[in-house]
């Protein structure tokens, strides 16, 4: 295991100075060729403070509430941010009805479209030094808010653009129309790419929106403010308040909000929706999962294990629709737990700003001791653990890649979200058991299939109680894709034109 | 103080991803009272070389994603919308001052953007999954046609022109366009702005000339799949007659009706120029 | 089909497929590693020291021989840049080229067995092997039949590579696959173990000839380096592996060897299991070691047997 430290490489054990040379069949994943570090340097333009985004103006919260946000990398405080309560909230909302009002409804769709380019453009002309605020933010590898958050949120933007003046077409036989203000609550995994798939199909369905960002990650979205005031996005349209549980559930439960769409775990999901049962507002919910990534004895063995390490280590496992649980026919299961091993080798652990760093911070203190917590319990029920010894930097919140054997369906790693870098590998003898086992979960957001027979690919995945199903890849998104869940993974679509209707009234 | 004697531009006409006299080396003279410009009096060898170059900017047109189509024509979009002015004064050439420039170019920058809106989204809508009666995945894809050929009327000859081509583009296809003969102009400056926008050479190829002279070889080249035209009775005769040879999709707005180009944008304009492929294959374990 | 060919077709088929998408998304992470300052000098040094500086045209004599040789062991004017490992000729230059390097410790390769096509005889293809053998080549690179693969007769592939491995006596075998021809990663592969089968600890497996129109690249790189892998795990042979013709630049060649490190580990970063089949990549990686010596960006023509006269 590499870390991306600046330590120099000779105080580092090194590997191939063990007292026993490698028996026959061992590669040695060590330090001959060690990479330097390679600090992105680009500046963020953190502002040292942060007020609310209402109205098109940033303002402090009436009461004067703030708190800091700081970097899990290194536990460095990045800047203050306002804490709205009710009162800010509500006039976030007055903001939004009166542009709704006054401005949004009364724009041709191809003129909000414009908006939305312009939006897309700009993002993409800072894409860099949003890629670094974005991983000092929440911790994700450089690599991934680059190549993967900030161009797909740009692509966001793009892509439901063009709906704007198209929307007699989402509805065969129907006209549809906005709902007017809607309320949004988003996490802290993806910041800046849940942002834009939220507010762009809003905007381009013409909503105006309220959205309360994570309260450990709410930079991506207050710079994106930024653009919106360069892109002359007319004041009120989108207003971004910041806090944490009381503000989002005040912004869930304003009357003012006639539909809301809510990004989080399951357990909050279920407590917005008694909230608001019986009130008639239109709810979307993209909760949790425990996605099975199920791997066939004749799947491309070499691409399967990338698809399984993409799928639980990307973006440090923080992910809903992570492959969290490796079902892995029997007859394969030693030969995958070895290449799985061997891969693990060369993914490096470490400062999210550095660019050869493959696997970031954990997002927060608390989410670092649940992960610990579940993985304890993993140990503690009888699964076999592995980690490859890894150096993890002293300050910030890291937990190595973790991967556990003999996981069976009642393991609470089996049952629970973990949401960290953690697989729990299970095995299974045929497709029926395969079935049975991958839809044994209340949750039903994603599942992965790997297998060289066509015919099987299309099998299981009709049979899968899955939103998503990745076959022979995994963790694969685009605007056009709708994306969202079975059972307590939630319900409502994002993505394509099936997530465009959900920010639609049918007339 | 003597006043300074500006630069005359050269008109060429945009094929391949660059600027070309005819192969004839002919030109007619455009003139609004004085004389204009003298404009390229493109031969059936001009169609002939267009079609190897759309034919050679074709596979790789096609395989771009929906996405990256997208950006491109929306860059066409923020290239076209820098030299409004220019534009406009293009438009008016040969109009006898009826029409409104300005509206014409405004109404062309907003129908680019209805276009690069589609090209991500148009699958969707046309495409499908069907619900056969056996145990198949059935599918249903759309594919661009190939190479389409453009007839542009002689009336908003920015606008008609673009109206034309965009949609056959949006899909993947390529296009070799005979601009209006007697309004050649903005067909000139289009080309420039095409050839700044990132689209790859040889996508859209731009002809000017004489009609009688150009459209047979248009109606007859067999590399030609596709034709989108605004043409005369005989005109439209000789499209449909000449296709019939090489089964090519043909289709025809009549020239002596009124056209209003201002709202002349339409998922429908797209289908008119893909195929469909379906596709079977069992379900089963 | 035959028996034989039956049994090799299984042993293929359970070393499974590649998926196309999956092994390029592989590869295209290599790409986004960034390599700066000692590790950067470390990987350009170490890629000098893995290259065969190849000739091989219609038009090549000997004096074009001594002037390769000479840039073999003396690629630049410091006497830090190390030689590289191997010349890379065609068999009628094979005494010339022993002439020069003898004792310098750089190798002598021969492309033989009717380079690059393989279709002559095979009586024919094995007395080229011998004679080159015999003029001083410490290397043979030869051609695998792509012909009797595509057609499904494995055993005629895998019988040549065993003949031809006879009449190399001590000398390395190299067996190109001839990417392009196969075509597939599939196909790749299996010709991977086809080969592998019948050979030595330290002979190569090879990419391409470096003749047709589509070379090296680091998804057939990957499709090689992974059969070399399991194979070595598999039986506990260690196979070599030598990408040819497409790499051009300093920076590709780095991140070829990301992904040799990536996947094979520490013990296959040297030139005994891994060399570029290159020519003007030498040129390359000497500029960009000019520049981090003097941090100035270099001009081509400093440089010895430069390509281009700009």
């Amino acid at each position: 295991m590499k870390t991306s430290t600046t330590k120099p490489a000779a105080s580092r054990p090194s590997r191939a100075s063990r007292s026993r040379g490698p028996s026959a069949r061992e590669l040695i994943f060590g330090d001959l060729w060690e990479f330097d570090p390679a600090p992105e340097t680009a500046d963020p333009h953190i502002r040292s403070s942060y007020g609310l985004f209402i109205n098109g103006k940033f303002s402090p919260a009436r009461k004067g509430g703030s708190f800091p946000s700081i970097s899990p990398g290194n536990e460095k405080k990045l800047t203050y941010l306002a804490l709205a309560d009710a009162t800010d909230v509500d006039a976030a909302y007055s903001a939004a009805s009166k542009a709704y009002e006054k401005v949004w409804s009364k724009l041709p769709g191809n003129e909000r479209g414009k908006f939305l380019y312009r939006i897309a453009r700009l993002l993409q002309d800072r894409a860099r030094e949003f890629a670094v605020a974005e991983s000092l933010d929440g911790g994700k590898p450089i690599k991934e808010s680059r190549d993967f958050d900030v161009p797909t949120a740009a692509a966001h933007f793009f892509y439901h653009a063009g709906w704007a003046d198209k929307l007699d077409h989402l509805a065969p036989g129907r006209q549809v129309a906005p709902y007017g203000v809607v309320g949004q609550v988003i996490p802290w995994n993806f910041p800046l790419l849940m942002l834009a798939w939220k507010i762009a199909p809003a905007l381009a369905a013409g909503n105006c929106i309220v959205i309360k960002p994570a309260e450990t990650t709410s930079i991506t979205a207050l710079k994106l403010c930024e653009v919106f005031q360069e892109a002359g996005l007319p004041p009120g349209v989108v207003n971004v308040v910041t806090g944490a549980g009381e503000t989002g559930a005040a912004v869930m439960s304003h009357p003012l909000a006639s539909k809301v769409a809510f990004t989080g775990s399951t357990e909050v999901g279920k407590a917005i929706m008694r909230s608001l049962a019986g009130t008639g507002k239109k709810m979307t919910m993209e909760l949790g999962g425990k996605a099975a990534n199920i791997v066939f004895e004749d799947a491309p063995l070499g691409q399967a294990v990338e698809g399984i390490i993409n799928g639980i280590f990307f973006n440090q496992g923080h992910v809903c629709c992570a492959g969290s649980r490796l079902l892995v026919q029997e007859s394969i299961a030693d030969d995958m737990l070895t290449r799985l091993k061997l891969r693990m080798q060369s993914l490096r652990v470490g400062d999210p700003l550095d660019k050869n760093t493959d696997i970031g911070a954990i997002n927060s203190k608390e989410q670092l001791t649940r992960i610990s917590e579940l993985v304890k319990s993993g140990v503690a029920e009888g699964a076999e653990l592995y980690q490859t010894p890894c150096r993890l930097p002293s300050k910030g919140f890291y937990f190595p890649p973790s991967i556990f054997s003999k996981v069976t369906q009642s393991h609470r790693i089996a049952r629970e979200e973990i949401f960290g870098p953690v697989l729990s590998i299970l095995t299974f003898r045929t497709p029926e058991e395969a079935i049975e086992k991958a839809n044994n979960t209340a949750y039903g957001l994603s599942a992965g299939v790997w297998t060289d027979k066509g015919s099987r690919i299309l099998k299981m995945a009709s049979q899968l109680k899955a939103g998503v199903v990745w076959a022979n890849t995994y963790n694969k998104f685009d605007p056009s894709s709708p994306f969202g869940g079975y059972k307590e993974s939630g319900f409502g679509r994002e993505g394509g034109r099936q997530g465009l209707l959900d920010y639609c009234k049918l007339l | 103080m003597t006043s300074r004697l500006p630069i005359t531009k050269t008109p060429k006409c945009y094929v391949g991803g660059a600027f070309i006299r005819s192969e004839s080396a002919r030109t007619y003279a455009i003139r609004e009272g004085e004389f204009v410009a003298n404009i390229p009096q493109c031969t059936r060898k001009d169609v002939r070389n267009a079609v190897e170059s759309a034919a050679k900017a074709g596979p790789g047109w096609q395989k771009r994603s929906g996405y990256n189509r997208g950006q491109i024509l929306y860059r066409l979009g923020e290239m076209l919308e820098a030299r409004k002015a220019e534009l406009a004064d293009a438009v008016s050439l040969g109009s006898n001052k009826t029409g409104n420039p300005t509206k014409e170019v405004e109404a062309t920058l907003d129908r680019i953007l209805y276009y690069a809106g589609w090209t991500d989204k148009y699958e969707q809508l046309l495409g499908s999954v069907n619900p056969v009666a056996a145990p198949f995945f059935n599918f249903t894809v759309t594919e661009p046609t190939g190479i389409c050929g453009v007839i542009a009327p002689d009336d908003s000859p920015l606008l008609a022109l673009l109206s034309l081509i965009l949609p056959i583009i949006t899909s993947g296809n390529v296009v070799v366009a005979l601009a209006s003969e007697t309004r050649p102009y903005p067909a000139i400056l289009l080309g420039e702005i095409l050839a700044t926008s990132d689209l790859p050479g040889g996508t859209v190829n731009l002809l000017t000339g004489f009609r009688k002279e150009i459209l047979p070889t248009i109606a007859t080249h067999e590399h030609i799949r596709g034709i989108s035209a605004v043409a005369n009775p005989d005109e439209r005769k000789l499209l449909h007659t000449a296709a019939a040879d090489s089964v090519k999709r043909v289709h025809t707005l009549p020239s002596e009706s009124p056209h209003d180009w201002l709202t002349a944008q339409s998922l429908q304009a797209i289908a008119n120029f893909i195929e469909f492929k379906t596709v079977w294959h069992p379900i089963g374990a | 089909m035959t028996a034989r060919n039956r049994s090799l077709k299984r042993l293929v088929e359970t070393h499974g497929a590649v998926d196309a998408v999956g092994i390029e998304e592989r590869v295209a992470k290599f790409t986004t590693r960034s390599i700066k300052k000692t590790a950067k000098l470390w990987g350009l040094n170490r890629a000098v020291t893995m290259i065969d500086l190849t000739t091989l045209e219609g038009k090549d004599t000997p004096g074009k021989i001594a002037s390769l040789c000479q840039k073999a062991i003396a690629p630049h004017d410091h006497s830090t840049i190390p030689s590289v490992a191997a010349v890379c000729v065609y068999p009628a230059m094979v005494r010339h080229a022993k002439r020069h390097v003898e004792g310098t410790g750089i190798r002598v390769a021969s492309v033989a067995t009717a380079f690059p096509s393989g279709q002559t005889a095979l009586k024919t293809r094995l007395e080229e092997v011998r004679t080159a053998v015999q003029d001083g080549a410490d290397e043979i690179d030869m051609v695998i039949n792509r012909g009797a693969f595509l057609s499904g007769d494995f055993a005629s592939v895998q019988d040549e590579i065993a003949q031809v491995l006879a009449a190399c006596g001590a000398s390395t075998l190299k067996v190109i696959l001839e990417t392009s021809e196969l075509e597939t990663y599939d196909n790749i592969r299996a010709a991977s173990f086809l080969a592998m089968q019948v050979l030595r600890p330290n002979d190569f497996i090879k990419t391409s000839t470096g003749k047709t129109s589509s070379n090296a690249t680091l998804a057939n790189n990957q499709v090689m380096l992974e059969a070399i892998r399991d194979f070595y795990l598999e039986t506990g042979t260690p196979i070599s592996m030598k990408p040819a013709g497409g790499i051009r630049t300093a920076k590709q060649a780095l991140h070829f060897l990301v992904a040799v490190k990536e996947t094979l580990g520490d013990e296959w970063l040297n030139n005994t299991r891994y060399r570029f089949g290159a020519s003007s990549l030498l040129n390359d990686l000497l500029r960009q070691l000019e520049k981090e010596r003097t941090g100035a960006y270099q001009a081509p023509y400093t440089f010895s047997e430069a390509d281009g006269a700009y």
